[in-house]
């Protein structure tokens, strides 16, 4: 025993001593790309602090000479931007799909996990089927739809679909549910647990960490859109963040106002870095799990 | 067959659970795609009632060289971003997966740009490819480039999106490095013990094995790129010169600029299609892939 833990020790030294060219090249290679990747975030930070006119100094600065918070206040004073309403708008699209998905998806996915009936595996195949396809095919007749309801320019139609469960989320909650023993629920309908009862009060707490999955890709999801935004608000005051952010790019601003606007993405970064920092674990669980991104 | 009673009420059960998924898939996907298909075959400006003209939209498109170049600039795109951006978070993955100092702030610096996507990524990039004062000329003039106009120049514009693709490989990487952790490590020790190099460890044992994932991010990736949108929204319009035309912003346009809906739908119609048939192609391929490895390996 001591024999051979003694070699693998002068072996581990050995190795240690000598270096591992390929692995230094690698070890290179991914500070480079690191720093490439890292770059246009601090460009963004540095632009957004910057005066008008250190903002077009050639060469840029990586560090503003003067820090013009000032920027950040224009944006929520500037009446023709409307940066403050439109926050708001995404962050109450944002939290009720997160809503709408946690609970409608976890429902459907209770259902899938565990009851059986004829055709449970046809109706899971949809779902599935479902993933592949793509919102710019089924776009024009949703649009249609909710125009004649009277919901175009209002925040309803990028609201409301998420109430109706997604295919993502069921498939990656059916796997979770699936795994949960038998017995507990056999005891809960022992104790006289009503089938929704068992879904509520059993299943959903002992589901922290993946609903918690859901609940973070389902808001990145509606926090990032902009095609649905763009085929249903009009107004400028019902706008969400990529929208408004879109818009401002292509008003007409005498000189294009790139400190302004890499104040607005970085303001509206600042909820993914948010939740990147509370839930880093999670995101590469969720990501690891689903091979969502 | 007479089924008894708890099968019934499992039956009920399972319907009551699935409901909202059910009533979603009939008004949000079925609906759709059997109305988008109907529309596809009618004159549509919303303001008339749809008008019925059989395949004269698919003959139409068929003639529609704007339709041709958003398919001809879709592809160009797809073809060169997902193999490169598939390529490169799989070299990347593998340089994280070793012992190397710092892999956990390497991974996290990686994998954050893809989680901001969308239209603060677009305003980025467009911002660091100015040509007067963005980042990415003034570090390309330390290797001797001249200035490029980026997005005014046909010959850059679908580059310089290409390029922004780059940036979100984050993701993909972290999927790749799930699939490299799980290979079992026996089954590389064996392969170094049978003397096989890095190259060749990788290719008989590593890459059969994170095929599944490889195939997974592969359709995953295509399909997304297929619809490209929000950058030629944001950052081109289409141009300069509609080099940057992608498909499903030909569909918005025509839709709701153009106010055709029907012809847009045909269009929408003819992406469904393409999405299909990718998908089918790619898992019949993989099916004769896998049972090829698996047949060799003994």
């Amino acid at each position: 025993m001591s024999g051979i833990a003694l070699a693998k020790e002068q072996s581990v030294k050995r190795r240690k001593t000598k270096v591992d060219v390929p692995k230094l090249i690698g070890f290179i290679i991914l500070l480079a790309v690191t720093v490439a990747m890292i770059m246009p975030l601090w460009f963004m930070i540095s632009t957004s602090l910057k005066t008008t006119k250190e903002m077009f100094v050639y060469p840029p600065s990586f560090i503003p000479k003067y820090f013009a918070w000032e920027n950040f206040k224009e944006l929520f004073t500037n009446s023709e931007i409307k940066f403050g309403r439109q926050y708001m708008n995404s962050l109450i699209v944002g939290i009720a799909t997160v809503i709408g998905t946690v609970f409608s998806s976890s429902f459907v996915a209770f259902g899938f996990a565990r009851y059986r009936a004829r055709g449970s595996n046809f109706f899971f195949i949809l779902v599935l089927s479902t993933l592949m396809l793509p919102y710019p095919a089924i776009m024009i007749p949703q649009f249609l739809l909710f125009t004649k309801l009277g919901l175009h320019d209002s925040l309803l139609p990028l609201i409301l679909p998420s109430f109706f469960a997604s295919a993502y989320m069921i498939f990656l909650l059916k796997q979770f549910f699936s795994t949960l023993p038998n017995e507990l629920y056999d005891a809960g309908r022992i104790d006289g647990c009503k089938e929704i009862r068992l879904y509520w009060t059993l299943t959903l707490p002992l589901s922290g960490p993946v609903l918690a999955t859901v609940a973070i890709f389902s808001f990145l999801w509606s926090w990032n859109d902009l095609l649905t935004p763009v085929l249903y608000l009009d107004s400028q005051e019902n706008f969400t963040l990529p929208i408004g952010m879109a818009a401002m790019l292509s008003s007409k601003f005498r000189i294009a106002p790139w400190n302004l606007m890499m104040a607005a993405s970085l303001l509206s970064v600042l909820p993914v870095v948010a939740l990147f920092a509370i839930a880093q674990k999670r995101f590469v669980e969720g990501i690891v799990l689903t091979g969502i991104k | 067959m007479k089924r008894s009673r708890e099968e019934r009420r499992e039956s009920r059960n399972f319907y009551f659970f699935i409901s909202p998924w059910l009533i979603g898939f009939v008004v949000f996907a079925l609906f759709p795609v059997l109305a988008s298909l109907y529309y596809s075959f009618t004159e549509f400006d919303i303001i008339h009632a749809p008008r019925f003209i059989g395949l004269d939209n698919y003959t139409e498109l068929f003639k529609d060289d704007q339709f041709w170049n958003s398919i001809k600039v879709t592809l160009k795109y797809t073809f060169i971003s997902v193999p490169l951006t598939l390529f490169l978070s799989l070299i990347f993955a593998m340089l994280i997966n070793q012992k190397i100092p710092f892999r956990g702030l390497f991974r996290t610096a990686m994998y954050f740009p893809s989680m901001i996507s969308g239209v603060s990524m677009a305003l980025l990039w467009f911002w660091v490819f100015n040509p007067q004062a963005g980042l990415f000329n003034y570090i390309l003039s330390f290797f001797g480039v001249d200035t490029i106009n980026w997005f005014l120049d046909e010959k850059y514009a679908m580059w310089a999106l290409i390029i922004m693709s780059f940036w979100g490989l984050g993701g993909g990487m972290l999927i790749f490095l799930a699939g490299l952790q799980g290979v079992p490590a026996h089954l590389l020790e064996a392969a170094r013990l049978d003397g096989a190099g890095r190259l060749r460890t990788f290719w008989n044992v590593t890459f059969p094995l994170i095929s599944p994932v490889f195939l997974f991010q592969l359709i995953i990736g295509l399909i997304e790129s297929f619809q490209v949108f929000t950058q030629a929204y944001t950052i081109t319009q289409g141009g300069p010169n509609y080099s940057t035309w992608f498909y499903v912003y030909n569909i918005y346009i025509n839709a709701f600029k153009n106010f055709r809906y029907g012809y847009a739908s045909a269009m929408a119609w003819i992406l469904l299609i393409a999405v299909t048939i990718i998908t089918f192609i790619i898992m019949k391929l993989s099916n004769r892939y896998v049972y090829y490895e698996g047949g060799s390996e003994r």
